[in-house]
């Protein structure tokens, strides 16, 4: 047999626990959020935690016995070449996510908001609240009582300039120790990848105390109409990711110190750094969006 | 001898022993097979729920059911029907025949192709037990606009929204197993210009579900918070707009449409030149249609919300961008009327099936261009004109290109031929119960009855008659497609490996029913 073969694995339990776990894990997020205002989400709770318990495990279990196959020289460049096309178009319905939220926030600006406060070819909304004046950002909502609009936003030249500096500095960081991966130089790649995960751990902090600062000093809030609402929604998802990166990016550093990976085989390292650089661009269009224009 | 053996164990070894098989499995031939009864097991499910819907249409009058629990049964049975019964169907067939197609050893990602499947079940149990909460199950329809699924939902609406999400991983997942797989799994030889039209579709589709599905689970994102944690997303008096949900919810939902029908035409673009014996009329032209319509159906949302007060230049560039699908859709049809032209046909059963799809379908694309026309929609806007539209593409239209599927291929699955008789009495009972359901749907449209009411004034009381007699006939007429395929899976005359008449495709190449492993050995594609 002198072509390679396609490694088809055998039998797997992984899946389908997944499957229970996730069902767990939206379950008891159903009954913990329909409970939050009568406080009967107790179960909900337990449920939660259970499915984010076992999807953890499950998770581990799933990636070590990956790693360990990959380590055993099981995947031909063909299945290297799947994992790259699966990694691809993952990243890609990962933005289509984002897409979503953006799209909301320039209809909102463009359209929606201009046309309650009486402007443009639909402007005829201003009879809902006559005497509302459109602006961006919305700091008087149509409805004050309802929705309190915020007293003031976030400055973007202070916090979130410097946290784009932050992300825009860690792709470059993460580049320089992919480079010094291929080129094995192992101590730089180290202290690369080491500088990538405290720059993503900065921005995390700085987000944190930002939205502290949102609802402490500033009154914007997720009840403050559309601007606090896809503020949240943008800056939150965003957030969550960039977590999920740190996370990965700390996984992946734990197997460099390891020595899992070699300079022309190490897809998994490839895979966060994409990631990476996903959650990189998603804020340049964030700050762009959100908070200077 | 020493290696053989090893090879055989190793790599040509049959399915696991016992029930835990399914469970554990990575094959794609049985992840296909799950697929299909999953989707089958959905398709009866909502269909009970149509038989509801129709039963209390019967007579004007409210006969049978609550108001409240007839809008719970519309909502459902449209949820299921499009993620639970025609999605899945799909995602099966892909499963089955892409890798015998492309002659590869399986799908690109084995164990994720387990995962995206069992999570559905999972999906489907939460959906459904929303039919036994307080409050009742979703009952804002399908298309669950806001403020009715925000402002006014029953609390059911959380568990809704997780199982949406449940269903979007699930869907994306497979949708990118299935690229992976055409992408590159491909034999030696294969090249793009010669997949056949079923992989071409599907590549599409795929593409069309990563894009759109996360879309999706964007706006429930942004329901869940305006239900619970206080946004104003959906709420103009915090300076959102209810429209934002629609034209995000059409965003997702006007590519969806396509998902359910691309693939219908891969099937049927197989299906047709087998029975006409001559090669697909204009294959590449196949290719870019189908492209075309991937592309448009992008820029055509807000065709669904020509009532709802967009802009002029929005209902302009809405309604000609709509008509400019018919163009591909057009060519489509052309090209398979044109394969069977002077062809020497035979009428088993997928044919059948394939021809009253095209037929079928294209009386489905017509009203839809008739829906396209912004001033006329005003008129036909939520009337049963756009139901008896919408069910024209998806029953007749998907639905019956699923079903041509199943008879064509159910021979290489199962290794035995299904009763012809039986097949086309099944077809015809389907055919004519279908007509009759949904044709008198679009002369009480245009008449005026709106949709998704329990109750309609006398003068609507001749036509809805017929129509419920019809779908108790469609309805009934799938116990006997149930009993075809488990008597087909039992026994029957052993099929070929050609089945056919000199069909074309790799997958024709292998023994029927085709072994647990096939292609471990790229064939070489000339």
């Amino acid at each position: 047999m002198s072509h390679e073969t396609y490694y088809v694995p055998a039998q797997s339990r992984w899946p389908i626990f997944a499957s229970i776990a996730l069902f767990l894990l939206a379950y008891g997020a159903g009954t913990l959020i329909n409970g939050l205002k009568t406080q009967t989400g107790d179960t909900g709770l337990l449920l939660l935690l259970a499915g984010a318990f076992m999807m953890s495990l499950i998770l581990i279990g799933w990636f070590r016995h990956v790693i360990n196959e990959g380590m055993d020289g099981k995947f031909s460049p063909q299945a290297d070449l799947s994992f790259r096309w699966g990694m691809s178009w993952f990243i890609f319905s990962e933005i289509m996510f984002f897409v979503a939220f953006f799209g909301a926030l320039f209809y909102v600006r463009t359209l929606a908001v201009p046309w309650l406060g009486g402007e443009g070819e639909k402007g005829v909304s201003n009879m809902l609240w006559q005497g509302f004046e459109a602006q961006w950002p919305l700091l008087t909502t149509p409805d004050m009582e309802q929705f309190p609009g915020a007293r003031a936003v976030i400055d973007p030249w202070h916090l979130p300039l410097i946290n784009t500096a932050i992300l825009i500095s860690s792709s470059f960081t993460i580049t320089l120790a992919h480079h010094a991966l291929k080129a094995e130089r192992r101590s730089a790649i180290i202290l690369w990848h080491g500088l990538t995960v405290v720059l993503g751990v900065i921005f995390l902090f700085f987000q944190a105390s930002e939205y502290i600062e949102a609802y402490q000093e500033l009154g914007l809030t997720l009840e403050s109409g559309i601007y606090g609402a896809t503020f949240f929604i943008l800056t939150g998802f965003h957030g969550l990711h960039v977590t999920l990166g740190t996370l990965m990016l700390i996984i992946i550093w734990i197997r460099v110190l390891k020595g899992h990976f070699t300079p022309d085989s190490h897809f998994g390292y490839e895979a966060v750094a994409w990631y990476w650089h996903f959650v990189d661009v998603v804020w340049v269009g964030l700050f762009l969006f959100v908070y200077v224009f | 001898m020493n290696t053989i053996t090893k090879v055989e164990h190793t790599e040509h070894h049959g399915p696991a022993a016992g029930i835990s098989r399914w469970f554990y499995t990575t094959n794609h031939k049985d992840i296909g097979t799950l697929y299909l009864w999953f989707s089958f097991a959905m398709f009866l499910t909502g269909g009970c729920m149509a038989l509801m819907i129709r039963a209390e249409l019967f007579q004007p009058g409210l006969q049978l059911i609550q108001p409240d629990f007839f809008n719970q049964m519309t909502t459902m049975h449209g949820l299921i029907m499009v993620f639970g019964a025609v999605m899945p169907a799909f995602v099966g067939l892909a499963n089955w025949m892409l890798p015998m197609m492309v002659g590869a050893p399986d799908m690109a990602l084995p164990r994720m192709n387990n995962w995206s499947f069992w999570i559905l079940p999972f999906a489907f149990a939460m959906m459904l037990s929303t039919l036994f909460m307080d409050g009742g199950a979703p009952n804002f329809g399908w298309t669950f606009y806001a403020p009715l699924s925000t402002t006014y939902a029953p609390p059911s609406v959380t568990y809704f929204i997780f199982a949406v999400h449940m269903m979007g991983i699930s869907s994306i997942m497979g949708a990118i197993n299935i690229i992976a797989t055409i992408l590159n799994m491909r034999a030696p030889g294969m090249t793009m210009m010669k997949l056949p039209l079923f992989v071409w579709t599907w590549l599409i589709t795929a593409f069309l579900l990563i894009a759109v599905m996360p879309v999706l689970a964007g706006v429930v994102t942004m329901m869940l918070m305006d239900i619970h944690f206080g946004t104003s997303f959906f709420n103009a008096a915090g300076g959102g707009d209810p429209v934002l949900f629609q034209h995000v919810f059409w965003f997702f939902g006007h590519p969806e449409v396509y998902i359910m029908i691309l693939p219908a035409f891969g099937i049927v673009s197989e299906i047709i030149p087998t029975f006409a014996r001559k090669r697909l009329f204009g294959y590449s032209s196949m290719v870019y249609a189908t492209s075309s319509i991937a592309f448009l159906s992008f820029i055509v949302w807000a065709h669904h919300m020509f009532t709802v007060g967009l802009p002029l230049m929005g209902e302009l560039f809405f309604m000609y961008a709509t008509m400019l699908i018919a163009v591909p859709t057009g060519v489509k049809v052309f090209n398979w009327v044109a394969t069977m032209f002077r062809g020497s046909m035979t009428f088993e059963t997928p044919m059948l099936f394939a021809i009253a799809f095209v037929v079928l379908f294209t009386i489905g694309g017509f009203s839809g261009l008739m829906l396209a026309i912004a001033p006329a929609d005003f008129q036909y806007h939520d009337t049963y004109f756009v139901v008896a539209h919408f069910h024209y593409v998806l029953v007749p239209g998907a639905v019956f290109a699923i079903m041509a599927g199943v008879y064509y291929w159910l021979p290489k699955w199962t290794g035995h031929y299904y009763p012809e008789t039986m097949g086309k009495v099944h077809f015809w009972c389907s055919f004519v119960g279908v007509n009759l359901t949904f044709f008198p749907m679009h002369f009480i449209g245009l008449a005026g009855m709106p949709r998704r009411i329990p109750d309609y004034a006398l003068q609507f009381a001749d036509f809805n008659m017929i129509a419920s007699i019809g779908a108790f006939i469609f309805g009934f007429s799938q116990l006997i497609f149930l009993v075809l395929i488990i008597k087909t899976i039992r026994g029957g005359s052993p099929a070929t490996s050609e089945v056919w008449d000199e069909p074309t495709g790799l997958e024709w190449t292998v023994p029927s029913p085709a072994p647990y492993h096939t292609f471990t050995t790229p064939p070489e594609v000339k």
